[in-house]
């Protein structure tokens, strides 16, 4: 029997019963649909934390106090002492590295805002010039933190723009003064808006010189210090600098922990894979109950056309013919499905980009593969029996009934 | 052309073993025009089925143009089928879904012939049994009397040796019944070998030779 013919044959039969076509359609449609629709999810989720990360600048380091990786969370207690401090001086030294070309130290508090009779509690950054640099950070309006000593404390500040607009309202606000607590800055500068990034809302952020964040906090130890390497390829050397100088100027002990934003980067791009994977993996059931839907109607189908089969055996049929015509129409009904799938899982995807637009949603190019081939591949796989039990009846029965 | 030499068939049935063939011996000859009669349980199905290749005997030689075929596996046995027999039978066993034009071919199209050769031989059936205008018609479009006529083109698409046919005017009423049995009759003139099972004996004596069977034996072989 010709390939052909053999297609037209298994086409009659699908054209010849719409309902039952529509059913095992609708069945592997959804199917595919669901796993194309929940992996574009998951894969949007991850290009998502990739360009957040992007957005965190490049070649960037995170120095933080305390050692987590070696000795659980809180190493000093069992020792009797505590994690040293890190602090400005340490991170003043870690410029002394040829691979890296900036840094900025970095404290955070939160810190009671106040203009005239506005109030307002905002997270306070006390930073450094370099860190808009490090954060990739724009400016709306004026100036930045201005270089020179970072010991010296100069009371400007910078302002996200929710603050400016919750304080000022629609007024000029370069020039003007803000109290923080019980100390005064003049604004010389409005950041631009960027919204969220990774848990920071830059709009709603004060950010300060570091001394007199220092000052108002009443602390020395800093949050954290940023790092930013000379290139991609630095990174590793900047690494190990960075806790190499450091643990000189902690007495030998290596009491920080240093990130740097490509691993952190390749973990999460790890877990979001594998998450993506796991949903679109739980979404393919669908694919094995649409399976067992053709195989049950296959099965009915072997009862049904009983006499039809007979006659294709008196007629000439091999056993061979009879299992490659069942087997064909299951293909070419999970084709379609796979097919429809296909496009609903796009047109959710679509939805999804229309409700999220800032959320890169797309089915990754394996999901487009695997589910079209999981539902042939299971529609091949459930319609072994019922082919082999057409190919096993026995003709002379098969046609006597009526 | 065809030879069954103590062909038994045993079918057993809970416990019980039914002889439904009983040492039948037969030869015949091609170009033979021959009907087997005989009252229900007698048989004569079983026999049809046995020479159409459908049924194996369960003791005995058959010989099909020279060949023993007792021995064939389930595919030769197939193939033996789509070249040398045509089936006619009474419930015409058209496929509902496909038109008269695509039921005539479906034996060329499971032997694989490629389409084009399949065309002129199609052409030739439809208009050798009357079916040029109905060849699109599927066949709840088609009378009885047309159906039937479908299927013995079917059962000639091969060109076979011999064509079985198991009450092909069972379900026709008697007019139609002789149309059909016309055309049957056309097929022997034209040098076919045609064999006919049949419990109409106004049918079943047309044919030049006749077979009576009961209780799975032949009682009776009359030529005329």
């Amino acid at each position: 029997m010709r390939l052909s013919d053999l297609l037209n044959f298994a086409w009659q039969v699908v054209r010849g019963s719409p309902g039952r076509t529509f059913l095992i359609l609708l069945a592997m449609g959804i199917g595919v649909a669901a796993v194309v629709a929940v992996t574009s999810l998951g894969e949007g989720a991850r290009l998502y934390v990739v360009n957040q990360f992007g957005s965190l600048g490049t070649n960037l380091i995170i120095v933080l106090p305390g050692r987590s990786e070696t000795a659980g969370a809180m190493p000093g207690v069992l020792v009797g002492k505590t994690p040293r401090d890190l602090v400005l001086e340490d991170a003043l030294a870690l410029k002394r590295s040829h691979a890296v070309r900036r840094i900025a130290p970095l404290i955070v508090g939160a810190g009671d805002v106040r203009v005239g009779a506005r109030r307002r509690e905002t997270p306070v950054l006390g930073s450094t010039a370099d860190f808009i640099e490090i954060r990739r950070m724009e400016l709306a309006q004026g100036r930045f933190l201005p270089e020179g000593d970072p010991r010296q404390s100069l009371p400007v500040c910078v302002i996200g723009t929710r603050v400016a607009a919750e304080l000022f309202g629609t007024r000029q606000v370069l020039g003007e003064w803000l109290r923080i607590g019980d100390r005064r800055f003049r604004i010389i500068g409005v950041l631009a808006k960027q919204g969220e990034s990774l848990g920071f809302n830059t709009d709603e952020i004060v950010i300060v010189p570091l001394a007199a964040a220092q000052a108002l906090f009443n602390t020395e130890s800093l949050f954290r210090v940023l790092v930013e390497a000379k290139s991609r390829e630095q990174i590793r050397y900047a690494k190990e600098d960075v806790e190499e100088i450091i643990r000189l100027r902690h007495e030998g002990e290596r009491d920080v922990t240093v990130i740097t934003q490509d691993a952190v980067l390749a973990t999460f791009d790890r877990i979001l894979r594998a998450l993506t994977l796991a949903v679109g993996g739980i979404a393919a059931i669908s694919l094995a109950v649409a399976g067992i839907l053709i195989m049950n109607v296959m099965l009915i189908a072997v009862t049904q056309r009983r006499r039809e089969i007979g006659l294709l055996k008196a007629l000439g049929a091999t056993s061979r013919q009879i299992r490659l015509a069942f087997l064909t129409e299951a293909v070419l009904l999970a084709m379609g499905g796979a097919g429809v799938g296909l496009v609903v899982g796009q047109l959710a995807r679509n939805v999804a980009l229309q409700l999220y637009p800032a959320i890169p949603f797309q089915a990754p190019w394996w999901a487009l593969l695997a589910a079209p081939a999981t539902a042939v591949i299971t529609a091949a796989l459930f319609t072994v029996v019922p082919a082999r039990r057409a190919a096993r009846l026995d003709p002379v029965q098969a046609l006597s009934r009526r | 052309m065809i030879r069954l030499a103590g062909i038994e068939r045993t079918f057993i049935v809970g416990e019980e073993a039914v002889h439904a063939l009983r040492g039948v011996n037969l030869e015949i000859a091609a170009g033979e025009y021959l009907s087997i009669m005989g009252p229900s349980g007698s048989g004569k199905s079983t026999l049809l089925n046995v020479i159409g290749l459908l049924d194996r005997p369960s003791a005995g030689i058959y010989e099909l143009d020279r060949r023993d075929v007792t021995g064939l596996n389930d595919d030769e046995l197939a193939r033996a089928r789509r070249e040398k027999i045509g089936f006619v039978f009474q419930f015409f066993h058209l496929v509902p879904r496909l038109n008269a034009a695509q039921n005539i071919e479906l034996p060329m199209v499971l032997a694989g012939i490629d389409p084009a050769a399949r065309k002129p031989r199609l052409d030739r059936l439809l208009s050798e049994y009357g079916l040029e205008d109905r060849a699109r018609h599927r066949p709840d479009q088609l009378s009885g009397g047309q159906c039937q006529r479908v299927a013995i083109a079917r059962a000639m698409a091969m060109g076979p040796s011999v064509v079985l046919a198991d009450e092909p005017t069972g379900n026709l009423d008697r007019h139609t019944g002789q149309e059909v049995m016309a055309v049957l009759e056309r097929v022997h003139d034209n040098g076919g070998t045609v064999l006919l099972v049949t419990h109409d004996p106004e049918i079943g004596s047309r044919a030049h030779r006749r077979l009576r069977m009961i209780d799975g034996e032949v009682v009776g072989d009359e030529r005329s």
